[in-house]
């Protein structure tokens, strides 16, 4: 539809929308959480669901006991190798479309135990984040604005075409590969399909 | 000129407007999810939910039938304590005869737990 005329409709008091538009006003508004905490950002997790920030007015309160019944997972703190595997399940076991927020420095890369041999150097090494939020911890501030921008991205989503999420596409994979806990470290270290390595190029 | 209507028909017309209006937004959502929404299991999906966890054995486990006995030897002293402390705080003002009557009391339950002691239920196997 014509922009120029659903913007002369609506001044006439008709609105006008699409189907597309419709759906995923009705699921960028009822993001129902995984109740899933694994570090301190936890804390501030349920800081935000609480009644000072309020998690409720994003329509993201409903925390799930179970992965499936929930479309949004927020990795909220520091993964460890040994939690790697279990992460990965849960997110293969939460019915599409769903989504991933990796909350706060250790979840998105590894934060202050980087240097560590027992934390994963980010969850986006298995699974596919979808915002990344900043901090140690971040506030609940931060964990509303990535729900916020998570809602412009699902706002953005279509149902056909280039922009069709992931689970629309017919061969894209419905779950991701579980790391096993080996010898020395997770194998495999990475999802190649997921994230490489950032590769070193030298100036000669 | 008048149509005699059958008062049932207007029933028998909402009744199908009720079951009409109450099954096709499951049916429109049943499209839907047909469309948009596409089945795609796999076996860590459809695996059972365990916080993440792989499930192992079987969940029909039964438990011993012989730990009926540590519950017999609970009883005995559970209910030993709950009679004998009263007892020893009325113990000055008891007449003979409810003396008597406590110890025949006290010796039907160390018989039980001679009863077990013989029974070799209090070696720790």
């Amino acid at each position: 539809m014509d922009e120029r005329l659903r913007s002369e409709l609506s001044k006439q008091g008709i609105f006008t929308t699409t189907l597309e538009d419709l759906y995923n006003w009705g699921r960028k508004n009822s993001l129902w959480p995984l109740g899933f905490g694994l570090a301190c950002c936890a804390i501030e997790m349920i800081a935000a669901s609480m009644a000072r920030y309020d998690l409720a007015r994003f329509g993201a309160e409903v925390f799930r006991p179970s992965p499936r019944q929930a479309d949004l997972m927020i990795v909220a703190g520091t993964v460890t190798k040994k939690m790697a595997p279990q992460v990965v399940r849960l997110y293969n076991q939460m019915p599409e479309p769903k989504y991933v927020i990796a909350m706060g420095a250790c979840a998105i890369s590894g934060g202050p135990f980087k240097q560590g041999y027992n934390v994963l150097k980010g969850i986006d090494r298995y699974i596919p984040v979808d915002v990344h939020i900043p901090g140690c911890p971040p506030r609940p501030e931060a964990l509303i604005h990535a729900l916020m921008t998570l809602q412009q991205k699902i706002d953005e989503q279509a149902l056909t075409g280039a922009r069709r999420p992931r689970h629309l596409v017919a061969e894209a994979p419905s779950e991701f590969p579980v790391p096993e806990y080996g010898e020395h470290d997770l194998e495999p270290p990475n999802n190649p399909a997921v994230w490489q390595p950032p590769t070193l190029v030298r100036s000669e | 000129m008048s149509v005699e209507y059958s008062p049932y028909l207007f029933m028998v017309l909402l009744l199908i407007a009720a079951v009409v209006f109450a099954l096709a937004p499951l049916g429109l959502a049943w499209l839907w999810a047909k469309r948009f929404s596409p089945r795609k299991p796999g076996p860590v999906k459809n695996a059972i939910y365990e916080c993440g966890l792989e499930s192992k054995g079987d969940a029909w486990v039964q438990f011993k039938a012989e730990y009926y006995l540590y519950a017999i030897i609970f009883l005995i002293f559970d209910v030993e304590t709950i009679f004998v402390l009263p007892f020893a705080v009325a113990f000055g003002g008891l007449s003979a005869g409810a003396f008597v009557a406590m110890l025949v009391f006290l010796l039907l339950l160390v018989e039980g737990l001679f009863w077990a002691w013989q029974k070799g239920v209090l070696t720790w196997k």
